[in-house]
């Protein structure tokens, strides 16, 4: 089917979240401005107005009331998604990269980027159910040393699960605040790890990195199970709910490519999450893919790109009963 | 070279720290890792070094010349000042440079004397020049560097017999020949690695045979026969090949060496390096070697400025074109040579001197080239006089220097000469000014070489003003394609030398419009061709059939910088270099233009099909194999479904294997997310549901009443 081609945000795309129902889709995007849509027309129900900077993630909780963003203007914001308003505002004192709620919705993982001799940092706050009781502090805290791109839960809340610049991939315990598992070179990423994605039970973890390649991992013994190699870095990455599928988004730095956008590979591809294979790709973009997202359905998907777009991208029966 | 040297001291004192006895370890046990040296020079590669060392004596820049006149002390000054004039127009002697002594006892000279420069540059330069200079009849300079002097004292007086070395039989060099499944192999470089690999299109893969890292430090190339493989380094150049591996088989000497070349016959190989002057006044210094490829033997050198070997006849560029030495064709090496300023020098290899010992003349010599398999070279000179002279093509026969043919052309402005592969026929394209002398046009002159007074044809293309981007000979064949018309949408002709029932004429096949092509790859065996859009067009391919004239396949190798076919002619290779900063890597493709396979490799360098030598098979042998082809193939094509199913059942076996593996993690995640049920139902304050997990899709039909209308409907029409 025909792509729904979105350009609500006037620059390039950082993030996709659905809700739990998958009938909203939130999006971030350079411009400060997160906005939320209809999932299945693509219609804009709604923007977050409060950052004053480039806005880098978000999550929305399960019962599709709060969401929380990240933005490079130092703060998190808890959000009330029916109306817009803006609940709290959690402040740091450099850029916010990543943020999650856990399991629950009683917590979140927040992840800091380094700035000056600030180092990157990774930040647990309480959330309260009752706006008027939130308070900023910090839970946990931990400085892993070298800059951290994205965080997020492991089963439970009982681990954090980082991944940085350096492309080492760290598994924290929430409980004693070390490091029980960091990722080797041989196995691990070479270069920067750009997203990170858990399965929709939270079993396994998919890792994206601009060394052009992604890594799914075992989220509890960390083992490496499958690599995707990809012909371009990847900056984005996304497991289907539905099928043994994954998706990897991204494509040559827009710095370093021609005007034609086939040198790019602009492109999201799938491959076969058991064999490794690659089994289809979905072009359109005029840049690099940043966000990826599957509808919790596992029926539609959308990318969002550094393009400013943010494409909605229903299946066709044929992808349904594709032969592998 | 520098190395950090350690001490031994220091070695000892560290070994007694870590508690270890020198004595128990055995130096002979101690292998560094392939390819690595640790900056450790090994014995034998002391001696490419030895250029270096004769500066470091201090009297590079002397020179003896010897066979001077005796003459007593009245005459003295005035040899002296013989000398002084032919040795100061070579270089400048420095102040006190000239000595000649005198035996005390008869005050007469001894018939030597000593002589230094400034530079060792310039003493080289004065061997080089004067000696055998002849001063009269009786006075022939013996002239030699100081430093060489000792190197001679030491030649034993007596003669001794050489040692004589047992035979050891070498390898196979052309092993790689007998490959059961008869695969072609061929080299890449991408990055520091160069790898040999053979082309498994059955496997649709490509199966290593040799890498080495730093294998080369400039670049590869294969002996036209394909034995050896060539690398460049800063003191020379050397050839691996073995039945094997590929082992260094020979080494040539040759400091800074920049660009090779091998002979057809691949019997000598051609090295070739430019020194900067010491003076930026002086022009750049050329040194070319020719080597016996075998023994390593320098067969003849050539110095000189890099003046005296740019080519281009009349000047007006500087700069050498590589080859210099252009080889005559055949497998003999019989003949090579170059191009100087209105002449052109022909050597043969019997001696490495030139034939007659003279160079032929030929007056604003513009280009030449030789057949590909006769000792035939075809030459351009431009038109001279404004006009009153024509330009001319002229095809010389060696070693008699006889003219075969001449043909005078005006008002050209340029030429190119095509030789067909079995040197056959010979395209020379010819742009020609218009009328008006603002633009020009192309038209070809086609020789037959093996007809009788070798007839030449004129041929035109139907419209004289278009462009001829590329020129092609089928290679053993009888025709050419040609591409044409103005960008970007050429056209492209295919035409043959015979037509129908005459054999004498040129014919047309046909002509393809508004291709995006702008090069033409025929396959080495004929009758298939590739008409590729390189650069500006892409990459894009179409196989062409042109014995029945149709495309068999169009395709795109995005960005693709290099094609090369296969020696065989059934595999073609595309490549995008690192020319792209993007895409690097090359596809193999079959004949008829069906990706087999594609390896991206960053920083990729070069391509390069090991060539193979021409068929062992007879004629007669060749003709019967193609006519009873169906025999021969069934053979091949049994054992290519071997294949096939072997790998689709390795293939099921592989992914069986997988998906075995995966049930068994989802299982396990199942076993481990159940336990983890009630954490997860306490975490939610009870929530009880837990089946977020499982997507469930509900099919809801939902009835919607959109209008409600009343009509009254007339009995009477329902009745009738």
């Amino acid at each position: 089917m025909r792509p729904i081609l979105i350009k609500g945000h006037e620059r390039p795309l950082t993030y996709l979240k659905y809700n739990k129902e998958g009938d909203l889709l939130f999006s971030c995007a350079l411009d400060r401005n997160p906005a939320v849509w209809y999932a299945d027309k693509g219609e804009l129900l709604g923007t977050y107005r409060g950052h004053i900077g480039s806005v880098w993630g978000c999550d929305v909780s399960r019962d599709s009331k709060l969401l929380i963003t990240a933005s490079a203007d130092q703060t998190a914001k808890v959000w009330d998604v029916q109306t817009g308003s803006e609940l709290f505002t959690f402040e740091f004192k450099s850029t916010v990269k990543s943020v999650e709620f856990g399991v629950g919705d009683k917590l979140a993982v927040i992840a800091t980027d380094s700035f000056r001799d600030m180092s990157s940092a990774i930040h647990v706050k309480h959330i309260a159910r009752d706006p008027s009781e939130q308070c900023g502090d910090s839970v946990i805290e931990f400085s892993p040393g070298g800059r951290i791109n994205r965080a997020v839960w492991g089963p439970l809340n009982r681990t954090i699960i980082s991944g940085g610049e350096q492309g080492v991939v760290r598994v924290w315990d929430v409980e004693t605040k070390k490091v029980i598992y960091e990722s080797d070179k041989d196995t691990g990423h070479q270069k920067a790890i750009t997203s990170l994605a858990k399965s929709r039970d939270g079993s396994h973890l998919l890792t994206a990195s601009i060394d052009k390649s992604a890594k799914l991992w075992d989220i509890r013994s960390m083992k490496l199970l499958r690599t995707y190699k990809a012909e371009a870095p990847v900056n984005a990455v996304a497991l289907s709910p539905l099928l043994d599928h994954v998706v990897l988004g991204g494509g040559q730095d827009a710095s370093t490519v021609t005007n034609d956008p086939r040198a790019g590979k602009f492109e999201a591809k799938f491959y076969h999450k058991v064999l490794e294979e690659e089994i289809g790709s979905v072009k359109g973009h005029f840049g690099p893919i940043n966000a990826l997202a599957f509808n919790p359905d596992g029926k539609s998907f959308a990318s969002g790109g550094e393009d400013g777009y943010l494409r909605l991208h229903h299946f066709d029966h044929d992808y349904f009963n594709m032969a592998i | 070279m520098a190395i950090d040297t350690v001490p031994m001291e220091d070695i000892i004192a560290r070994a007694s720290r870590l508690g270890i006895n020198l004595n128990d370890v055995k130096m002979d046990s101690i292998h560094l890792p392939p390819g690595q040296d640790f900056g450790i020079l090994s014995d034998d590669e002391d001696l490419n070094e030895e250029d270096s060392l004769e500066f470091e004596g201090g009297f590079g820049n002397i020179i003896v010349v010897d066979n001077l006149p005796v003459v007593p002390k009245e005459k003295f000054e005035k040899l002296e000042g013989v000398v002084k004039k032919i040795y100061s127009q070579i270089g400048v002697i420095k102040d006190d440079g000239l000595w000649m002594p005198v035996d005390p006892a008869t005050q007469k000279t001894l018939g030597y004397c000593f002589i230094e420069y400034n530079t060792p540059q310039e003493a080289e330069l004065a061997k080089e020049k004067t000696n055998g200079y002849k001063l009269d009849r009786a006075h022939i300079f013996a002239v030699n560097m100081f430093d060489e002097i000792e190197k001679f004292m030491k030649v034993p007086d007596e003669w001794a017999p050489p040692e004589t070395k047992p035979y050891t039989p070498g390898e196979n060099l052309q092993h790689w020949l007998t490959d059961e499944k008869a695969r072609d192999q061929f080299v890449i470089r991408a990055g520091s690695d160069t790898e040999v690999l053979w082309n498994d299109a059955r496997q649709l893969k490509a199966d290593p045979v040799y890498k080495r890292n730093f294998w080369t430090e400039s670049y590869v190339q294969w002996s036209p026969l394909g034995t050896y493989l060539a690398t460049v380094h800063r003191q020379g150049a050397a050839v691996w090949g073995g039945a094997s591996t590929f082992n260094r088989l020979m080494r040539y000497a040759h400091p800074q060496v920049k660009l090779i070349d091998f002979s057809p016959g691949e019997k000598y190989l051609v090295t070739y390096s430019s020194h900067e002057p010491s003076n930026p006044r002086d022009s750049h210094r050329v040194v070319l070697n020719i080597f016996d490829v075998r023994t390593g033997k320098i067969m003849r050198d050539f110095k000189g400025s890099a003046d005296d070997f740019a080519i281009g006849g009349t000047g007006g560029f500087a700069g050498v074109s590589w080859p210099v030495f252009r080889w005559s064709g055949g497998k003999d090496d019989k003949y090579f040579a170059r191009m100087g300023k209105n002449v052109i020098s022909v050597y043969e290899t019997d001696t490495f001197t030139l034939i007659d010992k003279k160079s032929i003349k030929v007056e604003n010599v513009m280009d030449f080239s030789w057949s590909p398999t006769d000792p035939i070279f075809a030459l351009f000179v431009p038109e001279l006089g404004g006009g009153n002279q024509p330009a001319r093509v002229s095809l010389i026969q060696i070693p008699g220097k006889e003219e075969l043919r001449q043909k005078n052309l005006f008002s050209v402005s340029d030429c190119k000469m095509y030789w067909q592969s079995n040197g056959d026929y010979l395209a020379v394209k010819v742009d020609r000014y218009t009328k008006t002398k603002k633009s020009t046009y192309t038209g070809f002159e086609l020789f037959r070489i093996k007809e009788r007074d070798i007839p030449i044809e004129v041929l035109e293309l139907e419209n004289k003003n278009d462009k001829i981007i590329a020129f092609a000979w089928e290679p053993k064949g009888h025709r050419f394609a040609v591409i044409h018309g103005d960008n970007p949408r050429p056209d492209i002709s295919f035409y043959s030398m015979r037509s129908g029932t005459n054999t004498g004429r040129v014919s047309k096949l046909t002509t393809l419009k508004g291709k995006q092509a702008n090069a033409l790859f025929w396959s080495p065996g004929g009758r298939f061709i590739i008409l590729a859009g390189l650069k500006g067009f892409n990459g894009q391919l179409e196989f062409y059939n042109v014995d029945d004239l149709e495309t068999m396949a169009t395709a795109e190798h995005f960005m693709a910088t290099d094609i090369e076919w296969d020696p065989t002619g059934r595999y073609v290779a595309t490549a995008v270099t690192s020319v792209h900063e993007m895409e690097n890597g090359f596809n193999i493709w079959s004949f008829h233009g069906k990706l087999l396979y594609r390896i991206m490799k960053d920083h990729f360098f070069q391509f390069l099909w090991r060539p193979r030598p021409p068929s062992f098979l007879s004629p007669e042998k060749e003709e019967e194999i193609a006519k009873n082809l169906k025999k021969y193939s069934k053979k091949y094509e049994a054992e290519d479904q071997d294949v096939s199913l072997l790998l689709s059942e390795q293939e099921r076996e592989k992914r069986k294997k997988l998906k075995e593996e995966w049930e068994m993690w989802v299982s396990q995640w199942k076993k481990w997310h159940d336990e983890e049920k009630l954490e997860r139902q306490r975490l939610r304050d009870g929530e009880a549901s837990d089946e977020e997990e499982e997507y469930e899709a509900k099919e809801v039909e939902v009835e919607e009443v959109l209008d409600i209308k009343e009509e009254v409907l007339s009995l009477d029409y329902g009745q009738e």
